[in-house]
């Protein structure tokens, strides 16, 4: 009886000895294989970039990373699970510009401040589409036509509260129009959205040009203006809001890698320039291209500061939309 | 014609046809197992095609697809586990069929079936895919709003009991598909305050409740009697399958119109064809009494539907870019990475490539007759397990598929407390199948009602506005009033006569 407890002593001793030195030891991160959590469901753009990036950081930190999809509740449910992993980089996550939106809109208390935020990998700004028998054939008659008739003209692509709709509400009240002008008919995604804008069933679909393109080219759909800097590389015929109509308006999705907050920073200094690398890699910026996704990077607190931004800015459309709560 | 020839060179290769040949057997291995579905399987291969030349990844995708939904019947057959919701619609049916020692028949008829449907929708996407994709592109949210209504008229038809129970269970699937966040306003309904429950009910954990589970829980209560009869195996499976044929080629071919017209609207897809096509065949039937007996008439011809409706979905994936189901979802991403950009012109720019998908689906519907049929004699073994042994390993798969629907314990939680429900359902002769229609069709009608009804500023009469709505409006209404009226009119009229 003794003789047990006193091994259970020097077990429990050596245990507690070999703590302090846990710490050293994951000095040789990564020592096993790495969860990529997606907060979308498979198939969609956000997974396949997170395939792509999952598959490409295998490669660079010789360990498998496998790519796990939690979806539902407009992202909620994923985001939350990479933010109350343990930070100790074997959980990282693909965050998505809902991040910055759906704590506005009350259903959860999660900030972009719950990340540590890795690597901003894609941006793909908003741009106003039209069907192409649409009798506006250019961004000056279609914003002119919904002074005209505020309520006639309707528009889809995301679901209610989604960034094409916050897009095309705060491009409204930049120019000084009302954003209720435009009623939002909600859709899962801009594919449904588009396929409705050529059945005629909405008029305007404010998505990123990617998403647009198949139909573009099939000439069923046309594009009128991108809410950016400059015209996207891909579509260099669809001039930018300033050009046209002197608004300067830039807004879209992203998406970056993050991990729960307080990762130590040898783990970042690991995993940061491992995403670099992957970024800079012949494949993702061919599998970027060919997608027509915007590649952009951004890193840390770089990368931090471009999520608070966007936070603060979709709070205040949202504010002026009456979607915040 | 010299595309034609290019097409057939660039299939017949030594590695593209050994990479069709892997994809097979993997979405083989992953649609068989309960909880993994189609999509999922298509999914992972997607790393997998970056290494790939074109036509390699493409036809490893359809090759993969193809296969998963045929191997969805298989457990659904033997363990009452349905793979997906495509082929929810017969699981009963089939798992009828497996106590009375039909399962191999069942799925024989899945599989032979499944190919001809597929080779059907093939041929229509050979023949007509620019023509139906310009009808499927005309469908807006009124068309789907009656198109969602007439799929949920289903319920009343496909349960054997009575119709009030029928309906019991559709709400009670309605009412789960309220759950969630993922509503047109995007307000969280029944969640209680748990980010689990934002996400909704997951149709895949429900439906292994539902089904599996709650036929394990049966078996616990009223013991483990052993099959009520011994499996008969097929003798000659070309004299079984011409019977088949020759005696159900009405339901075969008219499951194959409708899955190729509803898998080729965007939206609507496998599931909706598999169950519409089950209603038909029961409402026409010469048998309708047979009906989820274990007879073999319902399943052929829904089984036929879920399989062209897989062909059916890229037809407007191809012309438009548009996904027909989630699986085309995934294949135009590829597509765009292989530089194969979807769209009209992609039939003028680069038709040896067209050419090459459709002898892809062609070999990959002829070549799941021998893959499918090896995989059906391994599985088939599982009926040898005594049930006593059988039933927990039931449960353990039970957990693994919902448990990997989301990578969540809350799958498992889900399922366990939809088979009690399912338990107390099945005891009170209410039937599941209604339930998991309104669950899967739920959030499609409210979305599409709702979405209607802000394009239309609130007015009802822009469901009959649009010709195609008009016309798929009439025709719902007329089967839920024309059976009572005309059964009022000939009361009417006999009651002068006796009087």
């Amino acid at each position: 009886m003794r003789r047990q407890l006193l091994r259970t002593l020097v077990a429990g001793l050596a245990l507690a000895a070999t703590l302090p030195f846990a710490a050293p030891a994951r000095a040789a991160y990564p020592d096993r294989p790495i969860q990529l959590l997606v907060p979308w469901g498979a198939g969609g753009g956000t997974d396949a970039v997170a395939r792509i990036v999952g598959s490409l950081l295998e490669k660079e930190l010789g360990q498998p990373v496998s790519v796990v999809n939690r979806t539902g509740g407009s992202g909620v449910v994923g985001h939350t699970a990479i933010a109350s992993a343990a930070p100790d980089g074997y959980t990282i996550g693909i965050a998505t510009v809902e991040i910055g939106m759906m704590h506005w809109q009350g259903l959860t208390p999660l900030t972009p401040a719950d990340f540590t935020p890795l690597a901003l990998m894609n941006h793909d700004i908003a741009a106003v589409q039209v069907a192409s028998n649409s009798p506006h054939q250019d961004i000056k008659a279609l914003i002119e036509a919904i002074k005209a008739n505020p309520g006639k003209l309707k528009a889809s692509g995301t679901g209610q509260g989604g960034i094409w709709h916050l897009a095309m509400a705060a491009m409204l009240s930049e120019l000084k129009i009302d954003p209720q002008s435009v009623p939002w008919v909600p859709s899962n995604g801009a594919a449904p959205g588009l396929q409705d804008l050529v059945a005629g069933g909405v008029q305007i679909v404010p998505c990123s040009i990617p998403e647009a393109r198949s139909l573009i080219d099939a000439g069923r759909v046309k594009s009128l203006a991108v809410m950016g800097a400059e015209r996207n590389a891909a579509f260099p015929n669809v001039p930018t809001l300033k050009e046209t109509v002197g608004v300067v308006w830039e807004m879209g999705a992203w998406r970056g890698i993050v991990a729960p907050k307080g990762l130590p920073e040898d783990v970042q200094k690991v995993l940061i320039p491992a995403l670099k690398k992957v970024y800079e890699s012949k494949e993702y910026t061919d599998f970027m291209s060919s997608r027509g996704f915007g590649a952009v990077w951004a890193e840390g607190p770089e990368f931090g500061a471009f999520m608070a931004k966007g936070d603060a800015e979709l709070g205040a459309v949202m504010k002026k939309v009456g979607l915040a709560r | 014609m010299q595309a034609i020839e290019a097409a057939f060179g660039l299939v017949f290769q030594g590695h593209v046809l050994l990479v069709i040949g892997l994809a097979a057997a993997f979405g083989l291995f992953v649609g068989a197992i309960p909880g993994l579905t189609a999509t999922m399987a298509i999914a992972l291969l997607v790393p997998v095609t970056f290494f790939m030349d074109p036509i390699t990844a493409v036809g490893a995708m359809i090759s993969c697809s193809a296969m998963a939904i045929f191997a969805g019947d298989i457990p659904g057959t033997l363990l009452r586990i349905p793979g997906t919701p495509a082929s929810a619609a017969y699981t009963s049916e089939a798992y009828a069929m497996t106590r009375k020692g039909e399962g191999e028949i069942a799925l024989g008829a899945n599989l032979f079936f499944s190919a001809l449907g597929g080779l059907f929708g093939t041929a229509v996407l050979i023949i007509g895919a620019p023509m139906l994709a310009e009808v499927a592109l005309k469908f807006s949210s009124f068309e789907y709003f009656w198109l969602a209504l007439l799929g949920l008229t289903c319920a009343v038809f496909i349960g054997s009991g009575s119709a009030t129970k029928g309906l019991v269970s559709l709400f009670l699937g309605l009412l789960i598909a309220t759950v969630g966040l993922n509503n047109p306003a995007g307000v969280p309904r029944f969640t209680f305050g748990s980010v689990d429950l934002m996400g909704g009910v997951d149709f895949i954990p429900a439906m292994i409740g539902l089904f599996a589970v709650s036929e394990v829980l049966r078996v616990m209560v009223h013991g483990t009697a052993g099959w009520s009869a011994p499996q008969a195996a097929v003798g000659n499976l070309f004299t079984g399958w011409g019977r088949m044929f020759v005696k159900y080629w009405p339901q075969q071919l008219r499951g194959n119109v409708m899955g190729t017209a509803i898998g080729a609207l965007p939206g609507a897809g496998a599931d909706i064809a598999a169950w519409v096509s089950y209603a038909t065949s029961r409402k026409f039937s010469k048998t309708p009494e047979k009906f989820g007996t274990g007879h073999v008439e319902g399943i052929i011809e829904s089984t036929s539907a879920n399989n062209a409706a897989l062909a059916g979905a890229w037809v407007p994936a191809l012309v438009f870019g548009i996904p027909g189901d989630s699986i085309t979802a995934v294949v135009i991403g590829v597509l765009y990475i292989k530089g194969l950009n979807p769209g009209p012109t992609i039939f003028i720019n680069n038709p040896q490539m067209i050419y090459a998908v459709f002898i892809i689906f062609i070999l990959a519907n002829v070549a799941m007759i021998p893959l499918g049929w090896a995989a059906i004699k391994a599985a088939k073994q599982i009926l040898r397990v005594p049930r006593n042994l059988l039933m927990p390993a039931i449960l353990a798969f039970c957990i693994v598929g919902a448990f990997a629907t989301n990578n969540a314990a809350y799958g498992v939680v889900l399922m366990l407390g939809f088979g009690v429900l399912g338990f107390i359902m099945e005891e009170n002769d209410i039937p599941i199948a209604p339930c998991i229609l309104g669950i899967v069709l739920g959030p499609m009608l409210e979305e599409n009602f709702v979405t209607s009804m802000i394009k239309s500023e609130g007015s009802f009469l822009a469901f009959f506005e649009r010709p195609i709505a008009a016309a798929c409006g009439i025709a719902t209404l007329a089967i839920w009033f024309a059976p009572p009226l005309i059964r009022l009119v000939r009361r009417a009229r006999s009651a002068p006569a006796a009087a």
